[in-house]
């Protein structure tokens, strides 16, 4: 009886019908879409994107040439020159990230004692050369006075657990 | 030199002017098919489709066209280049040439001959050549194996659509489509189309046609997962754009077809006022695109099946049942002496 009932079910289509049935009740559910780049999806405090590097607040930057973070770094994408200002204070006078190389790992900024390098919030910077992903100082800098109210907002929300 | 006018060149104007009348609304009819498919599946995998082009994604297709047009043509260096040229245009124009008999509403057919049934069965099947030919000309494995599975998947179950179209021709006692849609208008409206006295025919059908347009969960000839993209793995451009027309324009014919035979055709469901007030073209549209939906709905839903299983589905099952069927059919019709004159 088992073959004849199991025959008979198939034929009826009876698992068929219910799987279409799933799928149509699906189509009147709210849509999951997030309507990039109109609507961007929510981000964590602790999201590592693009790096930037900081200033104090009166303008000075906070990178002291430590060379924790490229040491930290596992892809070996960091290389920092640094040489004493004229008035005397550590400064870098290369600060360069391959972020061909980088796996945004945040190793360089947990290595930071001055919270100098930091991974920001941004991840819409595809390029269309190879070369513009080579960022020096500069790029960093301007990077750090760009994103400088979103960086620190999510350095505060992550402090309680650092 | 008038009588030239009026006996030749005036009515081939008139076919011409016919035959673009039809040709045109299909081919957009067919490119909002792919917005329509895309449309459907997003929402049922709760994502919204194209909605960017246009309102609603309403350029989507004419979008795709273009990128399609601007693509270059490559041709393999081991292909046959003649037959790999001739494959989409085959699959292209047998998909367009079918249109010819299909009756949209009471005598808006181009060509309403009486054997209109066996004219779309030799075209149907006349598409499998599209196939094998691209297969064998791109002179590569994955589309030589895929054409091969087309063309015996759609030969199985051309037979079983042959049964099924042999008890509806049993119902209705001619070969001609709009007589078909004829037979089955009545007081009754939806209850007298034929889906409802043959249900499992028409179950039995519309698997085949899902099967004989290579459509989910039947699509083993393009399976991406075995295949690459089956026969048409190694066409692009304007080429794979025509196996691509012609698939759809398969997929629309068989709905069309379906639609004839099963639901009334140009008929509406109730035959009283606001109903019938309505045109039977648009009717017949709304039909064949239910049908579609429901060809789209199953792709959202099934998952592919085995080649062995759609053989055995084919041959054992529906085959079977189908020929059951028609003596089932015939031996009511002349046991009930209802066999039509």
């Amino acid at each position: 009886m088992g073959l004849i009932d199991k025959q008979a079910r198939s034929l009826l289509l009876g698992e068929i019908v219910q799987g279409m049935a799933k799928t149509f009740s699906y189509m009147f559910k709210n849509k999951a879409t997030v309507n990039y780049p109109y609507e961007k999806g929510p981000l964590s405090p602790r999201f590592r994107g693009e790096h930037a590097l900081r200033r104090y607040s009166n303008g000075e930057e906070r990178c002291i040439a430590c060379k924790l973070c490229e040491a930290a770094c596992p892809a070996l994408a960091i290389t920092i020159d640094a040489e004493p200002r004229e008035d005397g204070s550590r400064r870098t006078t290369r600060y360069d990230i391959d972020m061909t190389k980088c796996i945004y790992c945040g190793f360089c900024q947990e290595a930071c004692p001055v919270d100098a390098i930091v991974e920001g919030p941004n991840f819409e910077f595809a390029t269309e050369t190879r070369e513009e992903l080579f960022y020096d100082k500069d790029k960093l800098l301007a990077n750090g006075d760009r994103w400088e109210q979103e960086i620190a907002q999510n350095l505060n929300a992550d402090t309680p657990y650092r | 030199m008038v009588e030239f006018w009026n006996s030749y060149l005036l009515p081939t104007v008139i076919i011409l002017a016919q035959i673009l009348a039809i040709v045109v609304p299909m081919l957009i009819a067919m490119a909002y098919l792919t917005l329509y498919e895309r449309k459907v599946m997003g929402a049922m995998q709760l994502r919204k489709g194209p909605n960017v082009v246009g309102l609603f994604g309403m350029l989507q297709p004419f979008a795709d066209g273009a990128k399609l047009f601007f693509k270059e043509t490559i041709i393999p260096t081991g292909a046959n280049k003649f037959l790999f040229l001739l494959a989409p245009m085959i699959t292209f124009f047998l998909a367009l040439i079918a249109w010819a008999v299909i009756p949209f509403d009471d005598g808006w057919v181009l060509a309403d001959i009486n054997v209109g049934i066996l004219y779309l069965f030799a075209i149907s099947s006349l598409g499998v050549y599209g196939i094998i030919i691209s297969g064998w000309a791109s002179n590569s494995r994955y589309p030589f194996l895929g054409a091969l599975r087309s063309a015996a998947q759609m030969v199985s179950y051309e037979v079983s659509i042959g049964f099924v179209i042999i008890t509806v021709l049993l119902c209705v006692g001619s070969l001609n489509l709009s007589e078909i849609v004829r037979a089955q208008s009545g007081d009754l409206g939806i209850l007298n189309w034929y889906f409802i006295p043959l249900f499992p025919m028409f179950i039995i059908f519309f698997v085949s046609i899902l099967a004989e347009t290579n459509r989910h969960p039947f699509d083993l000839p393009e399976s991406e997962a075995e295949l690459v993209a089956g026969y048409q793995t190694e066409y692009s451009s304007m080429a794979f754009a025509l196996f691509f027309l012609g698939e759809y324009m398969n997929m629309i014919l068989m709905c069309a077809l379906c639609t004839i035979l099963f639901l009334g055709g140009w008929l509406p469901p109730v035959d009283i006022a606001p109903f019938n007030w309505i045109p039977g073209v648009i009717w017949f549209g709304i039909k064949v695109a239910a049908l579609l939906f429901v060809f789209i709905w199953v792709r959202a839903t099934l998952p592919r099946y085995r080649y062995d299983q759609l053989m055995r589905l084919g041959w054992k099952v529906f085959l079977p049942i189908s020929l059951f069927w028609v003596v089932v059919t015939a031996g009511f019709l002349v046991a009930f002496d209802m066999v039509p004159a």
